[in-house]
C-alpha cells in the first residue's frame, strides 16, 4: 500500500506555493467582500449577491488549495481525485437543483393562490371586476 | 387510549388476519422449538453479515411484501369489480391502496433489487464481501423491522389512508388523526436508513473493492447500474428522511411545516416528496436495465451491443433524474413557464432509455437466442415497457396531462413501467441467479406457466386501465355508479387482476417443487452461458469466502474469454492463502430491534418508549463502536478442504 503521508512529505522540502497561493487569493477576496459592504453605494440586495458569489468562490478555493480535495489518500488508487471531484460537483449540482428548484416552483403561479395572500387576491378579483363593469 | 382503540375492530377481514397471524406466529415457534432450529437460526441467519444470506432475506421479506401487497391490490380490484359494491368502506378502501402503494414501492421493489444487488454484486466484481459487511447486516435489519411496523398498522391501531404519497394536508392531523399516518412516517424512517446505508455501502464496494484489472469500463453492466443506482440513493433519499422528519415534526410536536395553519407551505411536502419520487422511481428501474442487460446478453449468446452507450445513458438518466420531478404535479398551478421546462426535462430523458431499448434490441440481433424463463421475462419487459414508456411520453406534455391527470390512464401507466419494468426483473433476476444462491434451478415448465398466466393477467388487468381512465375513471375512488358504463371494463380488470394472482401461487408452487426434485448443479456456471464473474466460482453456491483465489479480470465480460482460452477456474494449491473474514454479530438485530421500540413508541405517542427504544440503539451504538473484533482468517486447510484440493 502506497504511504499516505507520500504526498505530504514531498511538499515539506520547499515553499508549499499552493497553499501560500490560496492564502493569498483567500485574503483578497475577503478584502474585496469587505469593499464591496462598506464602499459601495450598492442596494443591499445587490451586495449580498455579490459577497455570496466571493464566498462560494472561496469555499471552492480552500477545498482545492486547503482541503486535497483533487488528492487521493493512495497514489495509484481506484478511487482517484477525480471521482472525489466529480462527487463534489454532483452534490452541489443536486444541493442548487433542490434549493433553488424549490423556490422557483413554489413561488411560480402557486403564490397566487397561496391562502396567506387570499384577501389580497379577493381584493384584486374584486378591483377586476369593478374594472370590467367600468367598460361596460 | 383504550385496548378496543389499540386493536382494530369491526370488520371481518381484520379479524381473519387477526387469526390467521396468530396462527402464523405459532406455527413458525412450534416449527422452531421442536426442530430445535433456534440456534440454527440465531447463527446462520439473525447474526450473518454474508452478502449472499442477506441477499436471500431481502428477497424472502420482497416475496412476501409482494404477497401483502398483491392482497391488497387484489382486494381493490374486489371492491371496484362491480358498481356500487359494498365489499369495503370507503375508508377501508382508502387504506388498503395506501398500504399497497407504499409496501410495493418501499417494502417489495426496493428490497428485491437491493437483495439481488446483495447476492450478485460482491461474486461480480471480485470481491469476498462487500466494503462493510456489519453495516449491510444494519442495512438489511433495519429495513426489516421498518416493514415490519408498517405492517402491523392494519391489525394495531389502524392504517395509514392518505395515499402512499401522503400529500398534506390531507395527511395532518385534522384530517387524518390516530396513529396510522405515523406508521408511514416511522415505518418509512426507520427503513430509509437502510437504503441510505445500503447505498454508501455499495458505492464503497463497487468503486474500492473490484478484482485486479477491472476498470471502471471493465465493470459488467449490472455492476455499473448498482453503482449508479447507489449514487442516486445517496442523493435522493436524504430529501425524504428530512420531508418525513418535517412532517413528523408537524404531526408529533404541532409543528407548521406543511399544515395550512401557522404560515404552512402544504405543497411544499408534494415537491420534498416528489424530488425525492421521481429520482427514487430510477432507483427501482436502473438494477433492472442493469440485470435485463445481462440476461438478453447471456442468452443471446452475444456480447451486449453498445456498452459504452448502455452506461453513458444510465449516467444521464442519474443526473437528469433529479430534474423532472414537477411532471408529478403539474396540475398544482405553478405557470406555464414550469410546466413547460419541466414537460421538455421530461420527455428528454426518454431519450437514454429508447437508446437502452435499441441496444437490447441489437444485442439479441442475429443472436442465437435460448428462450428460457428469464429470457421470457426480459422479452415480455421490452414490449410491456414500451408501451409504459409511450404513454409517459404522452403525461409529459403538461397540456395534455390536465387530462390525464388523477385518472386510471396514469394508473395503468406507472404499473406498466413498474410491473413491466422491476417485477418482471425481479422475477428474470430470481430465476437467473437462483442457482447461484441455491444450487438448483426453479422448474423451467412451470416457469414458463408462471410467465403466460402472468404476462396475460397483467395486460388484461392494465389495458382496461387506459381506457377506463380516458373514459375519466379518477384513481383513488372507492366506487361508481352504475350508470357511469364503467363496470364492464373494471370486471375484465379484475380478472387480469386474479390471473396475476394465479401466477404467483404458481411461482410459490414452483420454489416447492425446485426444492424437492430439481437436479442439483455441480459447477458454478449453471446456465452454461455466464459472462462474468459470479458464474467464475468453483462450486454452485459460493463458499462464504466466494473465491479462494481472486481473479484477474481483462474485459467486461471476462468468464467467456477464460472459457475460450479453456482456463481452469480451479484455484491452484499454491496460490491457497488464508483468507481474513469478518465475523457475525447479533448487534445489529437489537439495534433494529430497539428501533422498532423507539418507532411504535413515537406511532402512539408514548414518548416514555420513545425515549427508552432510542437510548437502546445508542447503547448498541456504543457497544459497535468499542468492539475491537477484528474478524478471523480462514485457514489454508479448511479453503483446500472447501475447494477439493489434494496435496
Amino acid at each position: 500500500m502506497a504511504n499516505p503521508q507520500d504526498s505530504l512529505s514531498r511538499e515539506h522540502g520547499g515553499i508549499p506555493w499552493k497553499h501560500v497561493i490560496g492564502y493569498i487569493l483567500s485574503i483578497i477576496l475577503t478584502a474585496l467582500a469587505l469593499w464591496v459592504t462598506f464602499e459601495t453605494g450598492f442596494s443591499t440586495r445587490t451586495i449580498l449577491i455579490i459577497i455570496f458569489i466571493f464566498a462560494f468562490l472561496q469555499a471552492a478555493l480552500q477545498l482545492l488549495m486547503f482541503m486535497h480535495m483533487t488528492e487521493s489518500s493512495e497514489k495509484k488508487s481506484k478511487l482517484t481525485g477525480n471521482t472525489q471531484t466529480g462527487n463534489i460537483l454532483f452534490a452541489a449540482f443536486v444541493a442548487i437543483v433542490i434549493v433553488a428548484g424549490s423556490v422557483w416552483v413554489m413561488g411560480a403561479g402557486h403564490g397566487k393562490h397561496d391562502h396567506h395572500k387570499m384577501d389580497s387576491k379577493m381584493e384584486d378579483m374584486k378591483m377586476d371586476g369593478d374594472m370590467k363593469m367600468e367598460h361596460k | 387510549m383504550k385496548w378496543d382503540e389499540f386493536f382494530v375492530t369491526g370488520d371481518p377481514l381484520i379479524y381473519g388476519a387477526d387469526v390467521s397471524i396468530v396462527l402464523t406466529v405459532i406455527g413458525i415457534l412450534f416449527y422452531l422449538t421442536y426442530f430445535k432450529k433456534w440456534k440454527w437460526l440465531w447463527t446462520e441467519w439473525l447474526t450473518t453479515v454474508d452478502h449472499k444470506k442477506l441477499g436471500i432475506m431481502y428477497i424472502a421479506s420482497a416475496v412476501l411484501m409482494l404477497f401483502r401487497g398483491g392482497v391488497d391490490a387484489l382486494l381493490m380490484r374486489v371492491q371496484l369489480a362491480t358498481p356500487d359494491s359494498k365489499f369495503l368502506d370507503s375508508q377501508h378502501y382508502n387504506e388498503i391502496f395506501t398500504t399497497h402503494g407504499t409496501i410495493m414501492i418501499i417494502f417489495m421493489a426496493m428490497p428485491f433489487l437491493i437483495g439481488l444487488i446483495n447476492v450478485v454484486i460482491p461474486l461480480q466484481i471480485g470481491a469476498r464481501d462487500v466494503a462493510f459487511p456489519y453495516l449491510n447486516a444494519v442495512s438489511f435489519w433495519t429495513f426489516f423491522i421498518g416493514a415490519m411496523l408498517f405492517n402491523i398498522s392494519f391489525v394495531i391501531g389502524g392504517s395509514p389512508s392518505a395515499g402512499w404519497t401522503s400529500y398534506m394536508p390531507l395527511a395532518g392531523n385534522e384530517l387524518s388523526p390516530g396513529p396510522g399516518q405515523n406508521y408511514y412516517l416511522l415505518g418509512l424512517q426507520i427503513a430509509g436508513i437502510g437504503t441510505l446505508l445500503t447505498g454508501i455501502n455499495f458505492l464503497v464496494t463497487i468503486l474500492k473493492m473490484r478484482a485486479p484489472g477491472m476498470t471502471l469500463f471493465r465493470m459488467p453492466v449490472f455492476t455499473w447500474s448498482a453503482l449508479i443506482t447507489m449514487i442516486i440513493i445517496v442523493f435522493a433519499f436524504p430529501i425524504l428522511t428530512v420531508a418525513l422528519a418535517l412532517m413528523t415534526f408537524d404531526r408529533l410536536f404541532g409543528a407548521h411545516f406543511f399544515t395550512l395553519q401557522g404560515a404552512g407551505m402544504d405543497m411544499l411536502w408534494a415537491n420534498l416528496f416528489w424530488l425525492w419520487g421521481h429520482p427514487e422511481v430510477y432507483i427501482v428501474v436502473l438494477p433492472a436495465f442493469g440485470m435485463f442487460s445481462e440476461i438478453i446478453s447471456a442468452f443471446s449468446r452475444k456480447t451486449i451491443f453498445g456498452y459504452k452507450a448502455m452506461i453513458w445513458a444510465m449516467v444521464i438518466i442519474a443526473g437528469y433524474s433529479f430534474l423532472v420531478w414537477v411532471h408529478h404535479f403539474f396540475t398544482m398551478g405553478q405557470g406555464e413557464l414550469v410546466n413547460s421546462v419541466f414537460s421538455i426535462t421530461t420527455m428528454i430523458i426518454g431519450i437514454p432509455t429508447g437508446i437502452k431499448i435499441f441496444n437490447w434490441l441489437f444485442t439479441m440481433y442475429k443472436g442465437k437466442i435460448s428462450f428460457t424463463t428469464p429470457m421470457l421475462w426480459s422479452l415480455g419487459f421490452i414490449v410491456n415497457f414500451v408501451i409504459g414508456g409511450v404513454t409517459g411520453v404522452m403525461l409529459a406534455m403538461a397540456a395534455a396531462d390536465y387530462q390525464y391527470h388523477n385518472t386510471y390512464f396514469l394508473v395503468a401507466h406507472f404499473h406498466y413501467v413498474l410491473i413491466a419494468g422491476t417485477v418482471f426483473s425481479c422475477f428474470a433476476g430470481l430465476i437467473f441467479w437462483y442457482p447461484k444462491m441455491f444450487g438448483y434451478k426453479l422448474n423451467e415448465r412451470i416457469g414458463k406457466w408462471v410467465f403466460w398466466v402472468f404476462n396475460i393477467g397483467f395486460n388484461v388487468c392494465f389495458i382496461p386501465q387506459f381506457i377506463l381512465g380516458l373514459d375519466g375513471m379518477p384513481r383513488r375512488v372507492y366506487t361508481y355508479s352504475a350508470a357511469s358504463g364503467w363496470g364492464n371494463m373494471n370486471m375484465l380488470s379484475t380478472v387480469g387482476g386474479f390471473l396475476m394472482g394465479i401466477a404467483f401461487l404458481i411461482l410459490v408452487y414452483n420454489f416447492y417443487y425446485s426444492f424437492r426434485y430439481s437436479e442439483r448443479e455441480n459447477t458454478g456456471d449453471s446456465w452454461g452461458l455466464g459472462r462474468t464473474l459470479e458464474w467464475a466460482t468453483t462450486s454452485a453456491v459460493p463458499p462464504h469466502y466466494n473465491f479462494a483465489v481472486t481473479p484477474t479480470v481483462d474485459s467486461f465480460d471476462p468468464l467467456i474469454k477464460m472459457k475460450r482460452n479453456n482456463v481452469n477456474l480451479k484455484p491452484k494449491i499454491e496460490d491457497i492463502k488464508k483468507i481474513h473474514m469478518p465475523d457475525n454479530s447479533g448487534v445489529p438485530f437489537f439495534m433494529a430491534s430497539f428501533f422498532f421500540v423507539a418507532g411504535f413508541g413515537l406511532v402512539f405517542e408514548w414518548y416514555w418508549m420513545g425515549i427508552v427504544g432510542l437510548i437502546g440503539v445508542f447503547i448498541t451504538l456504543i457497544i459497535r463502536s468499542f468492539d475491537k473484533n477484528e474478524g478471523y482468517y480462514v485457514s489454508e486447510e479448511e479453503i483446500k478442504e472447501t475447494e477439493r484440493l489434494t496435496v
